[in-house]
């Protein structure tokens, strides 16, 4: 006879003790992704390609769920590819579509701040030598004229520019670099992984990567959205689908596809609720903590993202010390990164790297649980300080 | 007036916490230098000194490890 499970620890007892303030690329499955999850894993779970009616099934939830996605973002069905992750989004944008002009060259100009996935694949089709990468002033932000120039010059063939940076908020100029890309017959891929769901993307773009795990829908699927036009050359072994060899996960797109356009439909009235919670606590946090930077511009930004930097603390203890009394954060601090290396926006900011805390908001977060951090982020910071020994320093 | 600071082998923090405890006890003008093998610190200790008003005047690459001079305002 077998013994039933033993009971899982209750969610909600869990819950309630637990604040989960690192959303961004992880943030907690949107309610109707958990429906949608079940419904498309009941009905889809066949291989969409194939010709009965079972995959047929399969089939159409995943074409329900790229004209989703075509709609939502402003473009054709055609265009909306669909990948394993979003950081395969970025592999695959930049691998396809810088050495389809080869011809032109095949250089690379990218923003200092753009995620690690883009300057690896650049590093990777064009070499140290073909990557551009260009500053960001001390609120991350490039400038446009001089993105514009180095995308003018000669052997570029793929210009990258996030919409907002992820780590701190801020907002990049993409109307400006579009144009100038375009001026230059150059690609722009733009990286909305950080800002789709939160902010509205205008439609300066001829590549669109996007991140399902970012707005409440599942991980293991990623949105990668390529212009008519836009020429791509494929890389990799043949298969039937290039964009996921082997094949999209069903469910995950059905899901994906149900949680964005549900955020979407909600998302000035969240993004409003966000952006007062996140301006509080850029008011507050340096009013009561001591020798703290705020950094991430402070109005073109993103509505649910604040980072700051602590003088004279370890990142690692403090995220351990916020853990212990309930709150999740994130980190761009070297001693919270496996390389022990700090966080390269931060560095191309040029602001203080060391007791770095980045909180993203999801749309649960509540006035309460914000004002219950600000209530032990100052001990939590001194406690470290104290362990550190640096008193009027 | 000038002092160094070996904070070779020593990971963020450490390295502008060293320095800024040498540098407490130094008057304004004093040039503080400080040896650093962690890769944080070429933009800790800037950071540093602006909070601080400080000046950072050099930041050399001595191969297995940076020498970042500051110059306490």
């Amino acid at each position: 006879m077998s013994h039933p499970p033993p009971p899982a620890p209750s969610a909600l007892d869990r819950a309630a003790s637990r604040c989960y303030l690192d959303a961004g690329g992880a943030a907690p499955l949107h309610p109707l992704a958990t429906q949608a999850l079940l419904q498309a894993s009941v009905e889809g779970w066949s291989s969409p390609e194939r010709l009965h009616s079972e995959a047929r099934a399969a089939a159409s939830l995943l074409g329900a769920a790229r004209e989703t996605f075509a709609a939502l973002v402003g473009a054709r069905t055609e265009e909306v590819h669909l990948t394993p992750s979003h950081v395969a989004s970025l592999h695959a944008a930049v691998a396809t579509v810088a050495p389809a002009r080869r011809r032109v060259g095949r250089g690379v100009v990218a923003s200092a701040v753009e995620r690690a996935a883009v300057l690896a694949a650049a590093r990777h089709v064009a070499g140290d030598d073909g990557v551009t990468l260009v500053p960001v002033d001390r609120a991350g932000r490039v400038d446009a004229a001089e993105m514009a120039d180095a995308v003018a010059r000669p052997g570029v063939g793929l210009a990258c520019l996030q919409h907002a940076n992820g780590e701190v908020g801020t907002i990049q100029p993409l109307p400006l670099v579009h144009e100038a890309a375009r001026t230059a017959r150059v690609p722009l891929l733009v990286d909305a992984g950080a800002s789709l769901g939160h902010a509205d993307v205008p439609s300066s773009w001829d590549v669109l990567t996007a991140d399902p795990a970012d707005w409440g829908g599942p991980r293991g699927v990623g949105l990668l959205v390529v212009r008519r036009g836009v020429r791509v050359a494929p890389t990799g072994p043949e298969d039937a689908d290039r964009w996921a060899p082997g094949g999209v996960n069903v469910a995950n797109a059905f899901a994906a596809a149900v949680a964005l356009k549900s955020v979407l439909a909600d998302r000035a009235e969240t993004a409003a609720r966000l952006r007062a919670l996140v301006d509080r606590l850029r008011t507050e946090v340096p009013r009561l903590v001591p020798d703290v930077e705020v950094v991430g511009d402070p109005d073109e930004r993103l509505p649910h993202v604040l980072t700051f930097s602590c003088l004279y603390v370890d990142g690692e203890a403090l995220l351990t010390e916020l853990d212990r009394h309930g709150f999740a954060v994130g980190s761009g601090s070297a001693c919270t990164s496996l390389t022990l290396e700090p966080s390269h926006v931060l560095r191309a900011m040029g602001v203080l790297t060391h007791g770095n805390v980045r909180l993203t908001l999801h749309p649960a977060v509540t006035s309460d649980d914000v004002v219950r951090f600000l209530a032990v982020l100052p001990g939590c910071v001194a406690r470290v300080r104290e362990q550190l020994g640096v008193q009027g320093l | 007036m000038s002092i160094e600071i070996d904070a070779r082998g020593l990971r963020c923090p450490l390295p502008v916490i060293r320095l800024a405890a040498a540098a407490a006890e130094q008057p304004a003008g004093t040039t503080a230098a400080v040896l650093t093998t962690d890769p944080a610190a070429s933009t800790d200790v800037p950071a540093w000194a602006r909070m601080r008003g400080h000046v950072v005047v050099a930041d050399e690459d001595h191969g297995d490890h940076r020498r970042i001079v500051v110059e306490l305002g």
